[in-house]
């Protein structure tokens, strides 16, 4: 146990603005409330300092506690702030005429909030409607695609020890370290040689055959299927095909839903390679078409902002639905 | 390669299972146990293939063709040796840009240390924990060109950060965009908003996986807050910051989206992306653009070594 605080003449480090150190609460890092805030700079030279230090930030911490609580709640909703007001901005603006755009300030909330013309002009003159389509079939056929190949491949690796698997291996590990955006200068001579430039297929096609993580997703969660249940239907008679199919595919499924959470978050903001393999017009995806509102309506910022808040809002609600899922679903593929 | 062994007992076993399909000579016995098996390729056909034809192809060809003053569309590729490379490292114009990465750089700094303390905070309790949670990290979830034109209109002259300015008294400000000693500014400060909430909860996920006994043997010791910090938290995820540090340079390096919706890389605000994009698609000299986009590859590679040689004990094994 912590010994009494004993009152020091003077603080000897007067910027270690102490972290309400709080002694007497041994449960949960939870208990700590009036933590936080800017760490003080450590004096991690000598333990002498060290301890002075703490002794210091506990007898002080019925005094900094209250400071510390209030910095930080004062720096987290100044971060939130910094978060949101860009987006209602805009969110505001797309609700305002052509006249009222010009007349009032970007702060002021527009008089009418069920003005929905601007919206309409974005969806129907600015082709997101055509954008939300493509982007629609380009997402559920890469989507199923990548889950076919990753779940496939995964399989393959975990379940087989086969001559050359190292090596196969090795290529899914050092093909994550290459940067997509650097090889598209060669990729686009084979995309194009396959006759697919200026088709839905480019992009479908490259989201699915460049995706590494989603398979380190399906290998790890795979691993964590025992052996025996494959062995057991093997001794049923299945073959290798019914196994994967009947039996590690269903039940991949909490691994699926994570690859189609992060990887469809990835394809619907996707704006590189839509905008290099299908310039056409008609194959807008909601990024492209989206990029385009810049050209026409270069100085209609209400049609501009309404094209935004479209483009966002299902985020938003996606978002809002699966928030648990997405946290952990960015967790664990980012960590691969 | 350590780094890419799987399981050493599996390897084992197939080595094991491989001296004995070599000893025994029965018929048909390949596509059953060791030696060449079929059945995983087939599996593998499809994936290996894609993989081979969209990542490693395409680096080939691109080395390939940096030896060449190819168009892109002429059928002859003229080798021309190593002429592009010295035209990248002597060319001013096309040197320069990678000094606009160090706007970047400097940019991901603050996206570290910020992320690192808003995890930090959030890990303590707090009230609406999840509200500010949510918040702070959805910005990364936005599309890269909703999040420009945002920005666009964020930062135009009479935009939302003027008007704010101004209500503050400060009714001159500069043209945020506009100045070629300010725009590169703003872009990395847009590349913060977006995506600071990605290492914010990669970060906030490292530290509540620490296990709670250590907090409470720190405690039953009379560790401070900061203790806590330096000597729990701070190694616990060592690990997490060194990846999300190396992603950040090579993000950096890498810029591409801000600044082409933004600004389509106006007013010096180019970078080597763009640049190796515009060399390549709108110049069409593929030859050029093929050697930039290898120097920026090595470069990559380079910096995902270092990391490997810093942190050795990333990820022995595959997952």
């Amino acid at each position: 146990m912590s010994s009494a605080p004993i009152r020091t003449s003077a603080p000897r480090d007067d910027d270690a603005r102490g972290p309400g150190a709080t002694t007497s609460h041994p449960s949960r890092p939870d208990a700590h409330g009036d933590v936080a805030d800017p760490p003080p700079p450590a004096p991690s030279g000598t333990d002498r300092v060290r301890r002075a230090t703490a002794r210091w930030a506990r007898d002080a911490s019925p005094v900094l506690g209250p400071v510390a609580k209030t910095l930080k709640y004062v720096s987290l909703v100044a971060a939130c702030l910094v978060a949101i007001v860009p987006l209602v901005t805009v969110f505001m603006a797309s609700f305002k005429t052509q006249a009222e755009f010009r007349e009032t300030g970007p702060l002021d909330p527009p008089t009418s909030w069920t003005n929905l013309d601007n919206f309409v002009t974005a969806f129907t003159r600015g082709g997101m409607l055509q954008g939300f389509v493509n982007t629609t079939i380009i997402l559920v056929v890469a989507l199923t695609g990548t889950i076919i190949i990753g779940t496939m491949a995964a399989y393959a690796v975990d379940r087989f020890t086969f001559r050359g698997q190292r090596l196969v291996v090795g290529a899914f590990l050092l093909a994550t370290l290459v940067p997509g955006v650097t090889t598209q200068v060669a990729t686009f001579q084979i995309v194009s040689g396959l006759g697919l430039f200026n088709t839905r297929w480019a992009a479908i096609v490259l989201f699915m055959g460049t995706d590494i993580i989603s398979i380190y997703i399906f290998l790890q969660f795979m691993k964590s299927i025992p052996k025996s249940l494959d062995e057991a239907a093997m001794l049923d008679g299945a073959n290798r095909m019914t196994i994967y199919a009947r039996i590690i595919f269903p039940l991949l499924k909490p691994a699926i839903a994570t690859v189609v959470i992060i990887k469809g978050i990835a394809i619907y903001n996707e704006f590189y390679l839509p905008w290099l393999y299908m310039p056409k017009r008609d194959l807008g995806v909601i990024s492209t078409s989206l990029f385009r509102f810049k050209g026409p309506f270069g100085a209609q910022w209400e049609v501009i902002s309404a094209g935004t808040v479209l483009v966002i809002v299902p985020t938003l609600v996606a978002f809002l639905l699966l928030q648990r899922y997405i946290y952990n679903g960015l967790t664990s593929g980012a960590t691969k | 390669m350590a780094a890419v062994t799987g399981p050493a007992g599996a390897l084992d076993v197939a080595r094991a299972a491989r001296r004995k399909g070599r000893g025994r000579s029965g018929p048909g016995g390949g596509a059953t146990k060791g030696g060449w098996r079929v059945t995983p390729w087939l599996f593998l056909l499809v994936p290996v293939g894609m993989l081979l034809l969209f990542t490693y192809v395409p680096v080939a060809n691109m080395v390939w063709y940096s030896f060449t003053s190819w168009d892109g569309l002429d059928p002859v590729k003229e080798p021309v040796g190593w002429k592009n490379y010295v035209e990248i490292f002597t060319r001013p114009e096309i040197f320069r840009v990678f000094l606009v990465s160090l706007y970047y750089l400097v940019g991901a700094a603050v996206q570290l240390v910020l992320a690192l303390y808003f995890a930090t905070v959030l890990s303590f309790s707090t009230r609406f924990r999840n509200w500010f949670k949510g918040i702070i990290f959805f910005p990364y979830l936005i599309n890269g060109v909703a999040i420009g034109l945002v920005f666009l209109y964020f930062f135009r002259p009479g935009g939302t950060l003027d008007a704010f300015l101004a209500a503050f008294g400060f009714t001159e400000p500069p043209l945020w965009l506009g100045d070629p000693s300010l725009v590169n500014v703003s872009l990395a400060a847009t590349s913060v908003w977006r995506y600071m909430g990605l290492n914010f909860v990669l970060f906030l996920g490292a530290i509540q996986s620490i296990p709670n006994e250590l907090y409470e043997a720190a405690d039953l010791d009379g560790a401070n807050s900061w203790q806590k910090f330096r000597f729990i938290i701070a190694p616990g995820i060592r690990q997490i910051i060194g990846l999300s540090l190396i992603l950040a340079i090579s993000g950096a390096l890498s810029v591409f989206e801000m600044p082409f919706v933004m600004t389509g890389g106006a007013n010096g605000s180019e970078t080597f992306v763009i640049q190796t994009v515009n060399t390549a698609f709108k110049f069409s000299k593929v030859g050029l653009a093929s050697a930039m986009a290898v120097v920026l590859l090595l470069i990559v590679l380079l910096i995902s070594w270092i990391q490997r040689r810093i942190l050795p004990d990333e990820r022995g094994d595959l997952t």
